[in-house]
């Protein structure tokens, strides 16, 4: 089943008001062949990405070897990256050439402090405008959604939850799993999203669930398919699909309530090391090539040349919930607080 | 001035002796290793976020789930985890000491090997292990028993799956210290007592115990700081039960935009809460320590255990088996499994895990910096412990004490204080190391020259001075007689300290965590990364890489030195 095009701008109809830019959108650059051969010369790319760990390493492998070059890759939650990269630049280290995070309301803070180049790669101009941010100092090069889902050898699908509340059900006590908007930028989507949608009452309530609480996003899904945990009460998409395309036994579940979209951007550093190397990179996560390897690790793509497995469910049939940057932005730190005295770390 | 000094050049043979230009040097370098980090937390802890001077950040101490509640959580684990470490290392020093239970050098040899597992990966082995519901031993509970999917015998995301697994690697240093306080025993003290009618309980309490008590309590010290400071195994476990102990707070403080001064504050108590336990040790050895003067009284007499020798080598055993192998083994397991907890077969064992770990390339560059800066800091700080425990050993040079005093007074900073004091000392001008291997470096010196300058201070007073003078009557210096008379007298002892302070930099984690970057990253963060990741498959093949090169290299530094295994110093 191809991915129409209107699903694909109702989907991203939530990241196109972060930028109060001033700036207009730059023209689309054109890779050409002198970058390729200055990136070469770099030799090297700094990517810090929160991106799933498989994912991004089959990025890094198809990127290396395409253009010989080497990418050094740190992976950790969008949160975590947000730390590093903040905690470099307040101590002039500017090691990071391209950042990938799934909280896009990171995007304001490095913006306000200066520290983004606009870059349009051509590769992105046929995407939905919503995928680029109006000064072009981002690029929405993937998505994916928070779900909740469930192993299919301990829960029978008729006693699965399907709903958001349905996790509040005592007999869920103990059995769940649950990641950490501390250290995911999935996670602080979806706590920003849910909160508002279902009140903090949800949480406070998912607190007296026992949840086993891990970190990343991705981690849901593997404690849920080693039988860890009966049921994941958040799991990124885009994880809990490659697992699924491996066999694990999960079954996901979107619920009607709605299903918080994450945007995953990449920046571009002003003050990048490898100024030709972080372009050169850009344009291959714009690319169809690149953006074929993340749909096989079950990421959602803008690139509208490509078709969704048909075994996911289709964005179509999903009612999704978006959240603007700034919001994000705005709310974090709060949102983070909030949950630590929910949920107690 | 001057004219001083030429009649004090004119009153001696002129003869420049170079080790008060080292003691100077060694004496500057340590304080401002200890002083200058130091300085910065208490500055840090008596300031805000703009500069001045303010008591908020001790009265945010007031809040209970910022400060109090982790904090004697954290008290509590300690006690437990002392207490459980004694209860097992004292009865276990005892057999192999003291009794004729059968392969006591074996079981002592093998006791040593849990050194070699760092406990974070120790942690992570038992969530394989006892995870309520994937963990092996809770699914080969439910299989023998017919319990319900989600019963379970064990659960390590829990106060007490902490304290046992923090128990398990604390346990052989409360052993080491007892086994070889009771070889040192002179067993005729507790001969003259049974001559002179003191019945075998009689003797047991009113000599052996006391003898005894100093290393127990020096042991149940240890257990209790390591417990109290630990960083890695709270957060792989506390944290996922939905409780931080102190250590875990301290560096949730450090999430965008970190709050330094909040965390500067939060480190106080820990660091007061050290110094006094170990001023309390210091005070308490004092009363109770006794000169074994002439230990070497024959062999000591061996407690004859009888048939009941061969249950105390079976619970030997399973000590063994539960702390040593079955960690290990499960380790090996799960990095050849694609989900950890399926069974083993051939269709699910894979080599997915290798390959994700190996294709990161920076575990290649990870593993670079481990062993640059685990060398570099196993190289210099033993170099200078040596160094210093020559100038203090031999009270060569005035102001021997305050090197000492200067040595030693690292071990009442915790990891993750360090970790914070150094971050803010090293974050701002002059020194702006972060982002260097250097600021790893002087973590590690730090942390490990207390151990390091003891273990070479042993060794120097077991080395009898006459050796040396009659060089230095000869005509060498002092530096020239260390060179050619002590060092390689004291090849094996060197060895050992080396092989401890590499150990102990490539293992920590708990000042390291907060002073790393991308570039910097050495394993034990990466093993961290991947944990938050959720990528138990990855951290079992790392750990396993992590053990593998820490024999080869203990091996290594063994052989070079000519000396068998890292004994404890006699």
């Amino acid at each position: 089943m191809s991915i129409s095009r209107r699903a694909v701008l109702t989907a991203t109809a939530g990241f196109a008001v972060a930028g109060s830019a001033k700036a207009a959108r730059p023209d689309p650059t054109v890779l050409t062949q002198d970058v390729i051969t200055a990136a070469k010369k770099e030799g090297t790319i700094a990517w810090y990405t929160a991106d799933d760990l498989v994912l991004a390493t089959q990025v890094s492998k198809s990127f290396e070897a395409k253009y010989g070059m080497t990418v050094q890759l740190e992976r950790s939650g969008a949160e975590r990256i947000y730390q590093r990269i903040g905690q470099e630049y307040s101590s002039d280290i500017s090691a990071v050439d391209v950042a990938t995070t799934s909280d896009l309301g990171h995007t304001v803070s490095w913006r306000k402090s200066g520290w983004l180049a606009p870059f349009v790669p051509a590769e992105a101009a046929h995407w939905t405008d919503a995928a680029i941010a109006p000064d072009g100092l981002y690029l929405v090069d993937k998505f994916t959604l928070v779900v909740p889902g469930y192993n299919s050898r301990l829960v029978k699908a008729a006693d699965a939850p399907k709903t958001w509340t349905d996790l509040l059900d005592p007999k869920w006590k103990g059995k769940l799993v649950k990641a950490h908007p501390g250290y995911s930028g999935a996670i602080t989507n979806e706590t920003y999203a849910l909160s508002h949608l279902l009140g903090w009452e949800f949480y406070e309530k998912l607190a007296k669930q026992d949840v086993l609480q891990v970190q990343s996003a991705t981690d849901p899904p593997m404690r849920t398919a080693q039988g860890e945990r009966a049921v994941m009460a958040d799991a990124a998409e885009v994880t809990s699909l490659r697992l699924i395309g491996q066999g694990a036994p999960l079954v996901l579940v979107y619920p009607g309530e709605g299903v918080p979209v994450v945007g995953v951007g990449s920046v571009l550093m002003l003050k990048a090391p490898r100024p030709n190397a972080a372009r050169l990179f850009m344009h291959y996560l714009a690319s169809s090539e690149c953006q074929k390897i993340n749909m096989e690790q079950g990421s959602r793509s803008f690139d509208n040349t490509l078709t969704e497995p048909a075994s996911w469910t289709p964005l179509s049939k999903i009612k999704l919930l978006y959240n603007d940057p700034a919001d994000l932005a705005r709310e974090a730190e709060e949102i983070k607080k909030r949950y630590s005295q929910i949920f107690g770390v | 001035m001057s004219l001083s000094l030429n009649r004090l050049a004119r009153g001696r043979t002129i003869h420049f002796d170079l080790s008060l230009v080292l003691l100077g040097f060694a004496g500057v370098f340590l304080a401002f290793l200890v002083l200058l980090p130091l300085g910065w937390l208490a500055v840090f802890s008596l300031t805000n976020e703009s500069g001045a001077a303010s008591w908020s950040n001790f009265a945010a101490l007031g809040d209970a789930s910022l400060f109090l509640h982790p904090f004697l959580t954290t008290l509590g684990i300690a006690l437990c985890v002392a207490t459980l470490a004694c209860g097992v290392a004292v009865p276990l020093a005892w057999l192999v000491a003291r009794t004729n239970v059968p392969f006591r050098r074996t079981l002592r040899g093998l006791i040593m090997t849990s050194f070699i597992t760092p406990p974070f990966i120790g942690a992570v082995a038992w969530v394989l292990l006892a995870a309520p519901n994937s963990g092996l031993l809770n699914q080969y509970y439910r299989l023998i028993t017919g319990a319900g999917p989600f019963d379970h015998l064990f659960n390590i995301f829990s106060a007490e799956g902490i304290v046992f697994v923090m128990a398990s690697y604390a346990f052989p240093y409360v052993f080491v210290l007892t086994a070889n306080t009771l070889d040192r025993m002179p067993y005729d003290l507790e001969e003259a007592s049974a001559i002179l009618g003191g019945g075998r309980w009689h003797t047991f309490r009113r000599v052996t115990v006391p003898m005894v008590l100093p290393a127990l309590l020096a042991g149940f010290l240890i257990a209790f700081l390591q417990a109290m400071t630990q960083f890695g195994t709270p957060a792989i476990l506390a944290l996922p039960a939905g409780f931080h102990v102190l250590t875990t707070k301290i560096w949730s403080l450090f999430q965008y935009p970190p709050k330094t001064h909040l965390a500067a504050a939060c480190a106080m108590p820990l660091l007061l809460v050290t110094i006094l336990l170990l001023r309390g040790e210091k005070y308490l050895l004092g009363r109770r320590g006794f000169t074994m003067i002439g230990g070497k009284a024959g062999t000591p007499q061996l407690t004859t255990l009888g048939l009941w020798r061969w249950p105390a080598l079976l619970a030997a055993l399973f000590v063994l088996f539960v702390t040593v192998l079955l960690p290990n083994l499960v380790l090996i397991r799960a990095s050849m499994l694609r989900t950890v907890s399926d069974p083993w077969s051939l269709q699910t064992i894979t080599w997915d895990n290798v390959r994700l770990v190996f294709s990161l390339n920076n575990t290649v560059s990870t593993l670079r910096n481990t062993l640059i800066v685990g060398t570099i800091s196993a190289t210099v700080g033993a170099a200078f412990s040596v160094l210093i425990a020559s100038l203090t050993a031999r009270r060569a040079v005035p102001g021997h004490r305050f090197l000492g005093f200067l040595a030693t007074a690292p071990a009442a900073v915790p990891g993750i204080v360090l970790g914070v004091a150094l971050f803010i000392g090293y974050t701002r001008p002059p020194f702006q190391l972060y982002g260097t291997l250097w600021i790893l470096l002087l973590a590690f010196l730090t942390i490990e020259m207390p151990p390091a300058y003891q273990q070479m201070q042993a060794a120097f007073r077991g080395l009898n001075p006459e050796l040396e003078d009659a060089s230095r009557i000869l005509g060498a210096g002092r530096l020239k007689s260390l060179v050619s008379i002590v060092a390689p007298l004291l090849k094996s002892s060197v060895a050992a300290t080396w092989c401890f302070v590499f150990i102990g930099a490539i293992r920590e984690l708990s000042a390291t965590i907060l002073l790393t970057t991308s570039k910097t990253k050495v394993i034990s963060v990466l093993i961290y990364d991947l944990n938050e990741g959720g990528q138990l498959g990855g951290i079992a093949v790392l750990g396993l890489v992590l053990m593998a090169v820490t024999t080869v290299v203990v091996i290594a530094a063994n052989r070079l030195a000519n000396v068998g295994a890292m004994a404890p110093e006699r």
